[in-house]
């Protein structure tokens, strides 16, 4: 049911990527516990607003738990206190009232911030078009149905390519890693037939791209697959590394 | 008046896009690495024509206002997409899809463009498996296939909720492929903010870098608009916070005539609105009335818990009022009979505007067909529950979870409660067979476009839609024109009407930020939302529309004296973004309320209560409305109509009835 809160933000301002940015606290009074917390940083951006000051800048799109665009850092987490939820689909109700709730950007320096919780991310582009893909012209395909795939193998890659491309894999890692967003995409494709005549290859070119944006390497914490909104897995991670050294084994 | 060309082909209707696409003129490889295409959008229909184009050979710019392509709105459709395959041999064809499409458009739509999709439908999921994109599948490895409203064959494809995504993403790579092959420059982050015209063709664009602020001259032989609908003039809608008609009703103000602009999909089944604080409203897909039953209490005003309302005191009014559909009635009449039960004291929930979804007999069900599989001769409740939820939650396992992490209630247990929501808009830039509008060079693709969906879109057949037009219809059609531009070069952007262009779109800027009032661009926003909702929504009159025009008119001019923006006009500011974009929905909402006005008829998810019948449902006037409204622009508050006839040769044209 409804109730009413009380809360203080200590929100990251950044004017840009050439500025330092600091905390800046913030009281908002009488937030409903249905609002998503989008809705609540709404509510204080109109009223700074109308006070005359510069709301805070943040990512969001569908609002609806899908496009990936959301992308804050909540009490040290990315995407808030809830598993499996983006910050979109995060409500007030898991908070309580008198809370102070810490909100920061992604920190990676493959993402650097373009103004207070927004950042940059086409990196992950950059790693997608390094060979995120099955190299199929429009017009080239058979029948659809003259390819069956087992249902298991195809719940796999379907599992794998749930992936929303938030980069809340990145940002829960120590190391700043992209070992999970990327080994999603490798695994995806390489478990299906339409992918494999490509997987080594794929492999290499997505892995140095990922080397090349400044991620960090894996430590095997797990922090990604603990904090990810889709649940992807950290067997993907382990995947990726069979396509990846077996293609640098077999490299001519 | 003008006389609208849709361009056509002759002959029979089954034989026109294979004849078309033999003798439509080609351009040959080395002149396509000198024509440059723009496309400005990234969803299904912008990344599908761009990487095709790519592929041909043309150079191509693509733009999004989102920090990546794969952000577009289409990543949001969930249950599935349609496609003639006959894969379930249960008697479906090119001719059905065709057939069930103009009907559940209400008789509004352009035979020719509706059949070539029907007949590119199956190609579609062809090239979307051998992207990668990972279908549902039977234990036999083949595909599977699912039911949508309006059709009583099983050819929907999906990934369980995710289907737009799936597709999108399959798409996106695609696309992402030829950046990388450096076919297509990507420019993120990145709106249009008008359409520049030479000589009457289109020629470029102005685009404004959100980041910096900085204004760009784009320079193209041909712009593909690719920017979706326009349905968050209501402020509250099912999409994206940043979908908008900016791009669309600049072309529009370029010359590009805006066709059937009333015609809006609100959608059945949707979350309903919990208070004023509310940003957005959540579609639960419309997969959910294969297997959920949609009811509300006998009794007026009932307090009752769902759960305490016996059998017989509960009202399936969807089965009743159309046995043969059911609960899978088209859109547009789902909603209305919401509305209607609401209205008449029958809603559900704390606001009373709502109804519920019930899965109650659907876990029951699926309890005892597992039950039947697995050998157990006397299960008890308890296993039978527990093996329908079970099954449950692998169908719609995702949209469950979406429903309860919303509304805090946990649909395994008790019903849904849902409430009709601003979806989709089957109006748009009018377009010829070719898809291109009214200025020669400008096209638009996909729900940008008006072409396919009539008065009413039937589920799935959006992601159909906007995949058809920018892989199997668009790579054709262009080079219709392109042909013949083969002796252009590109064009410098220091021309006089590209530097005239910048100004214009800098003018305004400035205007907007000048303005120092002291309210909002939400203020202005939610206002104009009210109106469009309370008379130009599921049911609109003429009394109504004739007062909401003269409201829009003034809520234009206030907002032109009184929004207030802050922060600056060269760093990023979302303010400024939305404040032009709801500075074009206010001119917007003008013209579908005129619209809307101007057709005296009901048609689809277009209502007008003055013409019904008997037992409510809409009436057509197929004498003197069986047209296209193509406005164009004349001025502020001003717009001249022109119409393109309807000509049904090869369906007979009747009421609609799914009972």
């Amino acid at each position: 049911m409804e109730g009413h809160l009380n809360l203080t933000l200590k929100i990251w301002r950044q004017k840009n990527a050439n500025t330092a940015g600091k905390f800046e606290t913030y009281q908002v009074s009488g937030i409903s516990t249905d609002m998503s917390f989008l809705e609540m940083i709404d509510v204080l951006n109109n009223r700074l607003i109308e006070e005359g000051d510069d709301p805070v800048a943040f990512d969001h799109d569908c609002r609806e738990g899908i496009c990936g665009m959301c992308s804050m850092y909540i009490n040290g987490r990315p995407h808030g206190p809830n598993r499996g939820v983006t910050t979109c689909q995060l409500h007030m109700r898991s908070f309580q009232d008198g809370e102070t709730i810490t909100v920061e950007p992604w920190r990676a320096s493959a993402f650097p911030v373009i103004k207070d919780l927004v950042v940059n991310r086409s990196s992950f582009d950059r790693i997608i078009a390094a060979g995120g893909f099955v190299s199929v012209n429009t017009g080239n395909a058979q029948d659809a149905n003259n390819l069956p795939i087992a249902k298991d193998d195809a719940d796999e890659a379907f599992a794998a390519a749930a992936c929303i491309g938030c980069g809340a894999c990145v940002a829960a890692c120590k190391n700043a890693s992209a070992m999970l967003f990327t080994s999603a995409k490798i695994s995806q494709l390489a478990l299906l037939p339409q992918g494999k005549a490509e997987a080594s290859k794929r492999a290499q070119a997505m892995v140095a791209q990922m080397d090349e944006e400044g991620f960090g390497a894996c430590s095997n914490t797990g922090a990604c697959e603990a904090e990810c909104p889709k649940g992807i897995s950290l067997e993907n991670i382990a995947r990726m590394n069979r396509e990846y050294f077996s293609a640098t084994f077999s490299s001519k | 008046m003008t006389k609208l060309d849709a361009k056509i082909p002759e002959g029979n209707l089954a034989e026109k896009w294979t004849k078309f696409r033999s003798s439509v003129s080609l351009v040959n490889p080395a002149n396509k690495r000198s024509l440059e295409i723009i496309v400005v959008g990234s969803g299904l229909a912008g990344a599908s024509a761009a990487a095709s184009l790519a592929e041909l050979g043309y150079k191509v710019k693509v733009f999004c206002f989102q920090d990546s392509p794969r952000r577009a709105h289409s990543i949001a459709a969930q249950g599935g997409i349609n496609a003639a395959k006959n894969y379930q041999n249960d008697g479906d064809s090119v001719y059905r899809l065709f057939y069930d499409t103009i009907k559940g458009g209400d008789y509004r739509a352009r035979e020719a463009n509706v059949h070539r999709l029907a007949e590119v439908s199956g190609s579609i999921i062809d090239q979307c498996v051998a992207q990668g994109v990972p279908f549902a599948r039977e234990y036999g490895g083949l595909l599977s296939n699912r039911s949508f409203g309006g059709t009583q064959v099983q050819r929907t494809f999906y990934a369980a909720g995710q289907t737009g995504q799936q597709l999108l993403l399959g798409a996106y790579s695609a696309l992402q492929r030829q950046v990388g092959m450096g076919n297509v420059k990507l420019y993120t982050r990145h709106e249009m903010l008008d359409v520049v015209t030479i000589e009457g063709k289109a020629r470029g664009i102005i685009a404004r870098d959100s980041v910096t602020g900085a204004l760009e001259r784009h320079f193209g032989h041909a712009v593909l608009l690719c920017t979706g609908g326009y349905g968050n003039v209501f402020y509250l809608s099912t999409n994206a916070m940043g979908s908008n008609v900016t791009a669309a009703w600049k072309a529009h103000k370029k010359g590009a005539f805006f066709a059937n602009p009333c015609y809006t999909q609100i959608h059945p089944t949707c979350i309903p609105v919990s208070g004023d604080h509310q940003s957005k409203l959540t579609l639960m897909s419309e997969s959910l009335r294969n297997d959920g039953r949609i009811w509300v209490p006998k009794k007026q005003n009932d307090t009752r818990k769902a759960n305490e309302i016996p059998e017989d005191e509960r009202d399936y009014y969807l089965e009743r009022r159309y046995p043969a559909f059911g609960n899978l009635v088209p859109r547009d009449i789902a909603s209305r009979a919401a509305k209607e039960r609401c209205d008449a004291g029958y809603g559900v929930g704390a606001s009373k505007m709502a109804v519920y979804l019930d899965y109650a007999a659907a876990i029951i069900r699926y309890g005892k067909g597992e039950a039947n599989k697995n050998n157990m001769h006397n299960p008890s409740d308890e296993e039978i529950q527990a093996m329908g939820k079970a099954v449950v939650k692998e169908k719609y396992g995702n949209l469950f979870d979406m429903y309860k992490q919303i509304t805090g209630e946990d649909p395994y247990e008790v019903p849904m409660r849902i409430y009709p929501a601003v979806h989709y808009t089957m109006g748009g830039l009018w377009v010829d067979y070719n898809l291109m509008t009214t200025v020669p060079g400008l096209y638009a693709l996909g729900e940008a476009n008006f072409s396919d969906h009539g008065a009413n879109r039937l589920g799935a057949s959006a992601l159909m839609q906007g995949l058809a037009d920018g892989y199997f219809v668009i790579p054709y059609t262009i080079g219709a024109y392109l042909a013949s531009e083969i002796r252009t070069p590109a064009m410098s952007t220091d021309s006089e009407d590209f530097v005239a262009a910048e100004k214009a779109v800098r003018d305004r800027l400035e205007t907007l930020m000048n303005i120092k009032g002291t309210k909002p661009v939400d203020y202005f926003h939610k206002r104009l939302g009210k109106i469009m909702w309370d008379e130009c929504g599921m049911a609109r009159s003429e009394e109504g529309l004739k007062a909401s025009i003269k409201e829009i008119q003034a809520l234009q001019k206030e907002f032109w004296s009184d929004v207030k923006i802050p922060g600056e006009i060269d760093n990023l500011n979302p303010e400024l973004e939305k404040a032009g974009r709801v500075a074009d929905f206010l001119e917007l909402g003008e013209l579908m309320c005129i619209d809307a006005l101007d057709r005296n008829e009901s048609c689809g998810g277009h209502f007008r209560t003055e013409y019904q019948t008997e037992d409510g449902e809409a009436l057509r006037d197929d004498e003197n409305y069986a047209y296209v409204a193509a406005w164009e622009f004349a001025g502020p508050s001003k717009f001249n109509l022109h119409k393109e006839e309807l000509k049904y040769e090869n369906i007979k044209i009747a009421q609609r009835s799914y009972k």
